[in-house]
């Protein structure tokens, strides 16, 4: 059994005049558990869409989507999404702390053990000393790791990710980079992975699926089999990481001209 | 703006000079002492009245009625607008209505009340909450909608139902707004107690005030005065002080934005 499943998923939306556009076309693919997988596609082709009914936040047209065999209406209690837009996700009302223990929070699970964790997690991303911080005194950067550790403090068995370091300037997404796949090899978390940048997708993955223009399908599932752990320098000079992205480029640009 | 409990000492200075000016003027024309007496003797009179006459009856009259019907509104109205706030069609249905009656100075349902209350508390309690409830309505509204899609998304992947997202982002989300409109309403609710007092006579500070002037005691009535101004800045500093203990990221946060 595979631990996240989407099968022949669609959506449409209907737009002003009745009519209805195909946003998200059959899309099937399988996670395995602890595995990372990213999305690319080119922009514009519903992968956020295809996130947020994953995360059970909308409702998908048809198909299914199944977490340990079992399909979902609503969002799942064993998966979390990551927002690209962190400033809007984070409560400003909440310190480092209070956001990262939000969602332990929610399930009544408020005891010194859920602090020890929050004040681990807080640790893992570096963020250390910053408890009584509130978001918006923090960078973009680090404002994200209070949106990862509140994430895997709630202990998902799947943490969904939209782009997450989208919105960052070019060295700390690096930083923030090898923050997530030091903390996947340590909590063993499956990771499903939105991204446009396809460099950062083969620099994280063991799978990418590609996804195509809207209406979108997968059309290619490709194995990432580059030694972990993973190196900003080492790894993305490696001749087989420059194969595979001039290989997937091209494959997207084909389909941008289509 | 200047951070609370500090004392601003220009402000104070210059009240200091116009209430001199006050009684300098005063006490230089006789024929202008019968309606404009001096600082000192109106201070003597509120002493007087407070102590060891009926003034503090009829503060507490007002206060208790200033009290009632503010909380009475800002209970009614929070709860309103988050209802309103946080649902398209029960807006949409009482939109229209909010829109009409909003703008209609509230003074005027006073003689409507009358008829329905007679000239009881119930009456002037009854107006101050209309009154008041709009600004914190039309906030709170304002408040929950502008709620981020986002957050609410963040609140429902991690589990939350729709109750649990009302207490623990809708609320705290629209907390600023809510209190911009209970600030609003706390000056609101005094203008209307004093004013139904007025009309309505028997106690309170506004009746008090009135009666005073009709007997042509101004001293006493420039007491009154004195007492309602007082009421009114002591509401609004245990406002601020509740405020900067309850929103106190907001204070900061938008502070620090404009740094």
């Amino acid at each position: 059994m595979h631990l996240l499943e989407v099968e022949a998923l669609s959506k449409s939306y209907r737009q002003i005049g009745g009519e209805s556009t195909l946003a998200i076309g059959e899309i099937s693919f399988q996670v395995e558990k602890g595995e990372f997988v990213s999305l690319v596609g080119p922009s514009g082709c519903g992968k956020t869409t295809l996130l947020m009914c994953i995360a059970g936040l909308i409702p998908a047209s048809s198909g299914m989507v199944k977490v340990n065999g079992a399909g979902i209406s609503g969002p799942p209690k064993n998966l979390v999404l990551v927002f690209q837009e962190y400033n809007r996700s984070l409560f400003a009302w909440r310190s480092v702390l209070g956001n990262v223990l939000f969602g332990l929070e929610v399930r009544g699970k408020l005891s010194r053990e859920a602090e020890d964790r929050a004040r681990h997690l807080i640790g893992l991303v570096g963020l250390e000393g910053f408890e009584r911080h509130y978001p918006w005194e923090l960078s973009g950067g680090m404002q994200q790791r209070v949106a990862i550790a509140r994430a895997l403090a709630y202990g998902p068995e799947v943490l969904l990710m939209d782009e997450p370091f989208g919105s960052v300037d070019a060295l700390t997404r690096l930083e923030l980079e090898d923050t997530l796949l030091k903390l996947w090899q340590e909590l063993k978390t499956t990771i499903l992975f939105v991204t446009h940048d396809i460099e950062e997708a083969i620099y994280l993955s063991d799978r990418i699926c590609l996804l195509s223009r809207r209406p979108s399908r997968v059309v290619r599932g490709i194995e990432i089999r580059l030694e972990r752990p993973r190196n900003q320098l080492t790894t993305r000079a490696d001749r087989r990481f420059v194969e595979l992205r001039n290989d997937i480029y091209r494959q997207i640009s084909d389909q941008a001209v289509k | 703006m200047k951070p609370p409990g500090r004392i601003n000492l220009p402000g104070l200075v210059t009240l200091l000079a116009v209430l001199l000016l006050w009684e300098g003027f005063s006490r230089g024309s006789a024929s202008l002492q019968l309606y404009f007496p001096p600082v000192s003797r109106i201070l003597v009179s509120l002493y007087e009245l407070m102590f060891f006459r009926e003034l503090l009856g009829h503060l507490l009259a007002t206060l208790g009625r200033f009290a009632a019907g503010y909380l009475l509104a800002a209970v009614l109205a929070v709860f309103l607008g988050i209802v309103l706030g946080y649902s398209r069609l029960a807006y949409s249905f009482s939109e229209a209505l909010i829109e009409f009656l909003r703008p209609m100075p509230s003074v005027a349902i006073i003689p409507v009340a009358i008829l329905f209350l007679g000239i009881a508390d119930a009456m002037m309690v009854a107006v101050t909450v209309y009154a008041c409830a709009w600004p914190v309505l039309i906030n709170t509204i304002d408040g929950v909608r502008n709620i981020d899609r986002t957050l609410l998304h963040t609140g429902r992947t991690f589990g939350l139902g729709r109750w649990q997202a009302l207490r623990k982002i809708v609320l705290p989300g629209a907390s600023p707004y809510i209190v911009t409109g209970l600030r609003i309403s706390l000056a609101i609710a005094l203008i209307l107690v004093t004013t139904s007092e007025m009309v309505v006579g028997g106690s309170g500070l506004g009746y008090f005030i009135l009666d005073e002037e009709r007997s042509l005691q101004t001293s006493n009535m420039y007491a009154g005065i004195f007492l309602v101004a007082l009421l009114g800045y002591g509401a609004n500093r245990l406002f601020v002080l509740v405020e900067g203990r309850v929103i106190a990221w907001h204070r900061r946060m938008t502070a620090g934005e404009t740094v």
